[in-house]
């Protein structure tokens, strides 16, 4: 898909405050993670992955689902887009990057598994969940992601290919980014699109403008209504450009063309939005400020909480079983005679 | 816990078909599948006629992909279902293996406790019956590093009813392994009432005192054998069972070395880096002074496992285990 168009183009029955809505949660998913980016760089949180470029398909899916029934299963950079599912993500997140067990942990009532390191694996997951729903009769779909360069895992075809078997009630969201880590598309499959990979699991795949959040709202929409009326899954490929590094790790400038970013920073999806709305009369400077200001505080909030929360240093040995083994029970006696009951990193 | 008043006579396979029978009607969210587990009843029939008591929803035949039959067992249990899922033969879980070690084990710690994984993975394994390529690694060596996993190895068809029944109802994922070659050679009395073995607790198989063998799965029919051979000898060879791995019954470990001094172990697995290598491990930690002699590992060789006309002399026979037996209580 060729750069160059500007704004959202469709805005369906969404009123005026939900349109408002999805651009401050995309301004504050982008919030959050360049403040995960800084407190990597400060040594205050490990290792973590922007989010910038991939707002408006995290927010538009987020927003097409119903977060009392649906389920969500990230790949690494969702979290900060996620809040309607719950205000306690954000805190999650913020254990997550700074290293703390309890970052896992995303709370009931909260229907979001925490961040799929293991490149695909979640897509499974995710079928069994959609399966399981089916099996007991509960209404409800479930949108897992994953990225272009995760569509080349083994486990995205079995679970794509079971799942069409089921008729499971799932939405494969594949966020085509333009490169895993260094590899660009071109190098990760020789398929006219990843939208065509759903031709072989019997569903079908198309492709939306993933810098557009009304074109992946609608798209989420129309996928969940098909999982909810029986008909099984869709495969959606949201196009957008990665606009930050891979990870903290990383540095895209060795393999980023230098004109194709510029190019695609033109159609960073919260500056279309922000048009979008801004024409409309939707949106002004203090909107803008009131959204990054909020977003900044919550963040700082739940920097805070997550920089405070005790961590046990033998807290690794929790949640390994419901009942420890022996052995575990007699290994955390030795590491606490020799390290004692201190508090970890 | 167990109702002993009514036995019957069952092979080990006819012990675990009647151990799923029970546990889908006893709990209404038991999902078995797996490839060929629903109408075909299973290549070895271990889910004969599960399909046509429970319905095709809840014993379901699976495309032919490991790596989904392992990943969809997290969805399920994330989703308040009990999935006994099957993988055919062990030696295709390597296909898995990223959702078993990766996922699996690790459901409940990842989520900090939010989701369960009441998982019982079965899978047949071991050597002994002209398979081809894959059907006959033991791997439980593998398996038992990697902490999330209880590791389930019956030796006997009570057994694997009273095994199987616990790891159903358990709250963790268990790999419950089940020796081919013992499918149908191994036969003995199962309780037809509710019958359930705790994990972690040895079982002695024959009495003796002056050499202990431990052993697990078939392998302890084969060490009973070694044990008979012996016995005319004048050596009183005690065989443990040890049933599981992973939790493992540690004090009957120790206290059969102390009442014994001299020990034997046999594992299935090649050599280096197997369980047996921990066992022996454990006896050096906690047993050491009580040894005679040192302790003698029998097991498979450090090759992959061979061909169908190599393979009787790769897998540890009662032959190998009687020598074992007899050098350790010769060492003075």
């Amino acid at each position: 898909m060729a750069p160059g168009s500007t704004a959202p183009t469709s805005t369906h029955d969404l009123s005026d405050d939900q349109l408002r809505q999805l651009l401050r949660e995309m301004i504050g998913a982008r919030v959050f993670s360049t403040r995960a980016f800084n407190l990597q760089r400060q040594g205050r949180a490990g290792t973590n992955a922007p989010v910038d470029g991939n707002e408006a398909i995290i927010v538009g899916a987020s927003h097409a689902l119903d977060p009392t029934t649906d389920w969500v299963l990230p790949q690494y950079r969702e979290l900060v887009g996620l809040q309607r599912f719950g205000d306690e993500v954000i805190d999650r997140y913020a254990l997550y990057i700074t290293g703390h067990p309890g970052g896992g942990h995303l709370p009931e009532p909260i229907r979001v598994w925490p961040p799929q390191i293991s490149l695909a694996a979640q897509i499974p997951h995710a079928v069994g969940l959609a399966w399981g729903l089916q099996l007991q009769d509960t209404e409800g779909v479930v949108l897992v992601f994953f990225g272009d360069g995760a569509s080349s895992e083994g486990d995205f075809y079995e679970a794509g290919n079971f799942a069409g078997v089921l008729a499971a009630p799932v939405i494969f969201l594949c966020v085509n980014n333009g490169w895993a880590i260094s590899t660009p598309t071109h190098r990760q499959t020789s398929a006219a699109s990843f939208a065509d990979k759903a031709a072989a699991f019997g569903f079908p795949g198309i492709q939306v403008d993933g810098t557009d959040v009304l074109a992946v709202h609608e798209a989420v929409s129309a996928a969940r209504h098909r999982a909810l009326a029986g008909d099984g899954p869709t495969l959606i490929e949201a196009v957008t450009y990665r606009l930050a590094p891979h990870t903290t790790a990383d540095d895209p400038t060795r393999y980023q063309p230098d004109h194709e970013v510029a190019e695609w920073r033109d159609r960073d999806p919260i500056e279309s939005m922000r048009r979008l709305l801004t024409s409309r009369k939707l949106w002004n400077d203090d909107d803008e400020q009131e959204a990054n200001d909020t977003a900044d505080e919550r963040m700082e909030l739940a920097v805070q909480r997550a920089e405070s929360a005790p961590t046990p240093a033998d807290g690794f040995f929790d949640h390994v079983y419901a009942t420890p083994t022996e052995r575990m029970i007699r290994q955390r006696a030795a590491f606490r005679a020799h390290y004692g009951q201190e508090d970890g990193q | 816990m167990t109702d002993t008043a009514t036995t019957a006579s069952m092979t080990m396979v006819e012990a675990i078909n009647h151990t799923l029978h029970r546990e889908m009607a006893r709990d209404e969210r038991v999902v078995v599948f797996g490839e060929d587990v629903g109408h075909n009843g299973g290549v070895f029939r271990a889910t004969d006629g599960l399909q046509a008591a429970f319905g095709s929803r809840r014993v379901v035949d699976t495309p032919l992909a490991e790596g989904v039959i392992a990943g969809t067992a997290v969805g399920l249990a994330a989703a308040g279902l009990v999935p006994v899922p099957e993988i055919q033969f062990l030696g295709f879980s390597y296909q898995a293996f990223h959702q078993i070690a990766g996922q699996i084990a690790r459901l409940r710690y990842r989520s900090q406790g939010r989701f369960e994984g009441p998982i019982t993975l079965r899978a047949p394994f071991g050597g002994g019956v002209r398979t081809p390529e894959l059907h006959s690694e033991a791997i439980e060596g593998q398996l038992a590093n990697i902490p999330g996993l209880k590791i389930v190895m019956p030796a006997s068809a009570a057994d694997a009813k009273g095994l199987l029944a616990t790891a159903i109802r358990d709250p963790d994922p268990v790999m419950f392994l089940e020796p081919l070659r013992g499918y149908r050679s191994i036969r003995d009395e199962v309780p037809l009432g509710d019958h359930l073995v705790p994990f972690g607790q040895a079982r002695e198989v024959t009495p003796g005192d002056d050499v202990v063998v431990f052993a697990w799965s078939y392998m302890v029919e084969v060490a009973r054998r070694a044990a008979e051979e012996v016995a005319g000898e004048g050596i009183g060879a005690r065989v443990v069972d040890l049933r599981t791995l992973v939790p493992l019954d540690l004090d009957t470990i120790v206290q059969a070395v102390e009442q014994c001094g001299r020990a034997v172990v046999v594992q299935e697995a090649p050599e280096t880096n197997g369980f047996a290598a921990e066992i022996i491990a454990l006896i050096n930690e906690h047993a050491l002074w009580s040894l005679e002699a040192p302790v003698m590992r029998v097991s498979g060789y450090d090759a992959p496992y061979p061909v169908g006309r190599l393979e009787d002399r790769y897998i540890p026979d009662q032959g190998r285990v009687a020598a074992a037996i007899r050098t350790t209580v010769a060492t003075r």
